[in-house]
């Protein structure tokens, strides 16, 4: 069963527990100040990233579920040096060599070891828990990650960051818009994966680049790491073979657009996706709020209905706004609307948790 | 003698009290601030250590000229003020 449920949203930190067959809100954290990332660690520490607007972003950390919170470092991009041009390549406006966003933080099962992605797009490693961040240099120097450009953001950035659980050198980013990458030495060389994605925003001959793909979230199975799931712009993608080449899925209905996608952490054939209106309009099909739930491998769908509003509800579900809990059973989701829902049964019914939370950025299950 | 002064919506993240320091441009302020509050570095200035894109500097009432450098210079009794540039709405 599930233990806590951690949201982070344009108004700072909630904290969720199960209390008999309900689950509350324990603790509203850090209110009034947005909180774009949260992760829950085994040992129990809860981290934050916030975005302060006019200070920048600051990261805090949690030893006592979330009732105190000290400052931690931020990661910090190099200092530019004179003389270096880079440019978004659409643009052609200074890419700044400064931390705008935290979009993804990952615990590795090495001990001590996070992964942190951000906008602009950067990869940072710590080793120390986050006493101390380094930015992940063969990355940001890549000639192709001068390519990569903005996606929803005035500039690209990494928004998954996956860690093979058997070997936590093997790493993969996906990029909002750069396509999926992929190192299997600790972030010291990266390869472009993703053949196969598909991006009907660019021009026919270029639709099948690899590196002008716009994944907007990319996860693996726990389980059977090869096996990819990725809820792109253009649709679902699936691979199994580490993401290296990716198959299109156009099966799902009502919609193959949306932002979130989690796996089964043990079956790598079961996913779930939150899918709306392709693809400017981004607000559920008809104003019904659905799951959608493939059980073998997207061969076909289920349309979960269960306990969500099926009428007049505009609710955005962004990409991190989704998360599956490790008992395999329990997955909850929370909008751009502030409303948060669970389902204990792989979303056949799903229960209203809030209707009344600032727009949420992010749902996570502490580990 | 030259002094600084915080926004008290700085205040609410990190201890920055006004102070009077010895110092002949708006950099040389800041970096002595920072030694005794090197909290506060971070709030005021980016990676590149440029003031942030939505922190208004004003010396003796004037608008920071050299965000990038922070090359003004200071006079005996010049004042700083460090607050949130708005924009709009």
């Amino acid at each position: 069963m599930a233990r806590q449920l951690i949201v982070g949203t344009r108004k700072g930190a909630f904290v969720l527990g199960r209390h008999g067959k309900e689950w509350r809100i324990e603790r509203a954290a850090l209110l009034g100040d947005p909180v774009s990332m949260v992760l829950g660690e085994a040992d129990g520490a809860l981290h934050v990233a916030q975005d302060l607007g006019h200070f920048g972003v600051k990261m805090k950390r949690s030893r006592d579920g979330g009732a105190t919170w000290e400052d931690r470092p931020v990661p910090k991009y190099p200092p530019k040096p004179e003389g270096v041009e880079d440019l978004d390549p659409t643009r052609r406006t200074p890419v700044p060599w400064d931390l705008k966003r935290v979009w993804a933080l990952e615990a590795s099962p090495r001990e001590g070891e996070l992964w942190c992605g951000t906008i602009p797009g950067a990869l940072f490693r710590s080793r120390d828990g986050g006493d101390s961040w380094q930015i992940v240099d063969s990355l940001w120097n890549h000639p192709g990650r001068k390519e990569w450009f903005g996606g929803g953001a005035d500039f690209p950035g990494i928004h998954s960051v996956l860690v093979d659980p058997n070997d936590p050198d093997v790493v993969k980013v996906g990029v909002s818009c750069g396509g999926l990458w992929s190192s299997r030495d600790a972030g010291v060389s990266w390869e472009l994966q993703g053949v196969g994605m598909r991006a009907a925003f660019m021009p026919p001959d270029q639709a099948l680049n690899p590196a002008f793909q716009d994944p907007h979230r990319v996860v693996q199975c726990p389980a059977a790491p090869e096996h990819v799931w990725i809820q792109h712009h253009n649709g679902i993608f699936r691979s199994t073979d580490g993401g290296r080449t990716c198959k299109e899925i156009d099966t799902a209905q009502p919609s193959s657009f949306g932002f979130a996608v989690v796996v089964h952490l043990e079956d790598p054939a079961t996913a779930w996706f939150v899918p709306g209106v392709k693809d400017e309009k981004r607000y559920p099909v008809d104003g019904a709020v659905v799951v959608t739930r493939t059980r073998d491998g997207a061969a076909s769908f289920d349309v979960l209905r269960e306990g969500l509003p099926q009428r007049h509800a505009y609710d955005v579900v962004y990409r991190h706004g989704l998360d599956i809990d490790a008992d395999g059973a329990t997955l909850a989701f929370g909008s751009t609307t502030g409303n948060l829902w669970l389902s204990e049964d792989q979303g056949d019914h799903w229960q209203q948790l809030s209707s009344s939370l600032p727009p949420i950025y992010c749902v996570r299950f502490a580990a | 003698m030259a002094s600084v002064h915080f926004t008290q919506n700085l205040a609410r993240h990190t201890d920055c009290p006004t102070a009077e320091l010895p110092a002949s441009t708006v950099a040389e302020l800041l970096e002595r601030y920072f030694e005794r509050w090197p909290a506060v570095r971070d709030f005021v200035l980016d990676d590149q250590g440029e003031v942030r894109k939505h922190v208004k500097v004003l010396v003796d009432g004037r608008n920071l000229r050299d965000r990038f450098k922070l090359t003004d210079t200071l006079d005996a009794g010049s004042e700083v003020y460090v607050f949130q540039a708005l924009s709009g709405g």
